[in-house]
């Protein structure tokens, strides 16, 4: 009986063990611990919105302070974004959006460029300034239209 | 030529209903699941006999397999100077596929065929008929508790082989390799979502109940003489390889 103790004690660490495995890949990698995030929704109307995605990182300066919660058509016309922003990040009332990619292929993101107010957005408020991403695909049809012209 | 047909008839018959024969082996299985007297202690012991004498074998072959994946994938991505992406190269490729697949692979070396060969010799040297004149019922005492272990013990083999073979390729990637700590944790944690590890986790589950299930099954239906079980174990070891193999590539499809 004393060996089936022990018995019972090694297996009991071994699906500890397992289990604590499975909880460090859900948490560290899999981001369960972030469902519940709180934060404030901001709303932005975008000509385009090339390619970001829910889950989207929104950056201001170069680090992350929120993620884009969904991504709507608006008026069969426009793309309607809405961001959530981290609590303690505050964003002025003439700041302006613009949607960009991570490398030269890499994915796409929200950038914030911080203005001059000294208002701040509340939570449900609406960006005014909006800039459409740069499509490389145009870009380069415009250059040899140009080039076409001269 | 009738006879070929005649004889090629009589195999597809009889694979069918092996088939047939190891589903209703393995639903009645489970159904005593749910049929006291439950078998705790045994379930426990076979924990222990599969899961945890699985372990060193699970640990040794994550750690190469992180460490390689890391080398190879390096090699390959800095030919187009993508070498950022060497953390989510490799933990995509273990949690996904490679740790399930191979952790499975090892299962059925080190505890798949003890089990068949187990349960063919407790049949060859009767003790099966001694549990039943003990009133006890074989099925739930032998084959349940086995198959069950196997359904448990893998997922957490599994995760366990995850993890090593992250740390293994961290350790491969940045401190032999150079490439930067920040990058490397940072992109993988990028990239890496839950539905990853669960595809990885569910395809684990299926593998050990595979695994249980086939196993038990080959030792049961042994022909008992010492042939038989030698027959069977090397029957159950291939058969169960070939299964993981391509039931890996079903579930893959569905979870894509």
């Amino acid at each position: 009986m004393q060996n089936y103790k022990k018995i019972e004690m090694i297996v009991g660490v071994f699906v500890l063990v397992g289990i604590i495995s499975i909880s460090w890949l859900a948490i560290e990698l899999g981001g369960v611990g972030g469902v519940g995030t709180k934060g404030y929704k901001l709303i932005a109307v975008f000509d385009d919105a090339g390619g970001v995605r829910v889950g989207s990182d929104v950056l201001l300066a170069g680090v992350t302070i929120g993620k884009v919660v969904s991504v709507t058509l608006k008026d069969n016309e426009e793309a309607l974004m809405v961001l959530n922003i981290n609590d303690d990040v505050q964003i002025t009332t003439d700041s302006s959006l613009s949607v960009r990619t991570k490398g030269l292929i890499g994915e796409k993101f929200v950038r914030v460029n911080q203005g001059a107010e000294e208002e701040y957005l509340a939570d449900g408020d609406e960006f005014d300034d909006t800039e459409s991403p740069i499509n490389l695909e145009d870009m380069i049809g415009k250059y040899i239209f140009s080039g076409d012209a001269k | 030529m009738i006879t070929a047909i005649g004889q090629l008839g009589r195999t597809v018959i009889s694979g069918v209903e092996k088939l047939g024969d190891a589903t209703l082996f393995a639903l009645d299985t489970l159904r005593l699941l749910f049929a006291p007297p439950w078998q705790g202690k045994h379930f426990i012991m076979q924990i222990y006999a599969v899961g945890v004498g699985s372990l060193i074998i699970i640990i040794i072959t994550g750690a190469f397999t992180g460490m390689v994946l890391s080398l190879q994938g390096y090699h390959m991505l800095v030919k187009v100077g993508t070498e950022a992406l060497l953390g989510p190269a490799v933990a995509l490729s273990l949690i996904r596929e490679l740790g399930p697949v191979l952790a499975a692979l090892m299962f059925v070396g080190r505890a798949g065929s003890s089990i068949t060969a187990e349960i063919g010799i407790m049949r060859v040297t009767e003790q099966m008929d001694a549990l039943e004149m003990m009133a006890v019922n074989s099925q739930a005492r032998v084959m349940l508790t086995r198959v069950i272990a196997c359904a448990v013990s893998l997922p957490l083999l599994v995760a366990i082989f995850d993890v090593v073979g992250l740390f293994a390729g961290y350790v491969i990637g940045v401190d032999m390799l150079g490439v930067n700590s920040g990058v490397y944790i940072g992109e993988t944690v990028d990239k890496i979502t839950l539905s990853d590890i669960e595809a990885g986790l569910v395809k684990s589950l299926y593998f050990g109940l595979l695994v249980g299930v086939i196993t038990t099954y080959m030792g049961q239906r042994a022909t008992a003489t010492t042939e038989g079980v030698a027959k069977a174990t090397t029957q159950a070891v291939m058969l169960c390889s070939v299964m993981v193999l391509i039931l890996d590539y079903i579930i893959t499809s569905f979870y894509l």
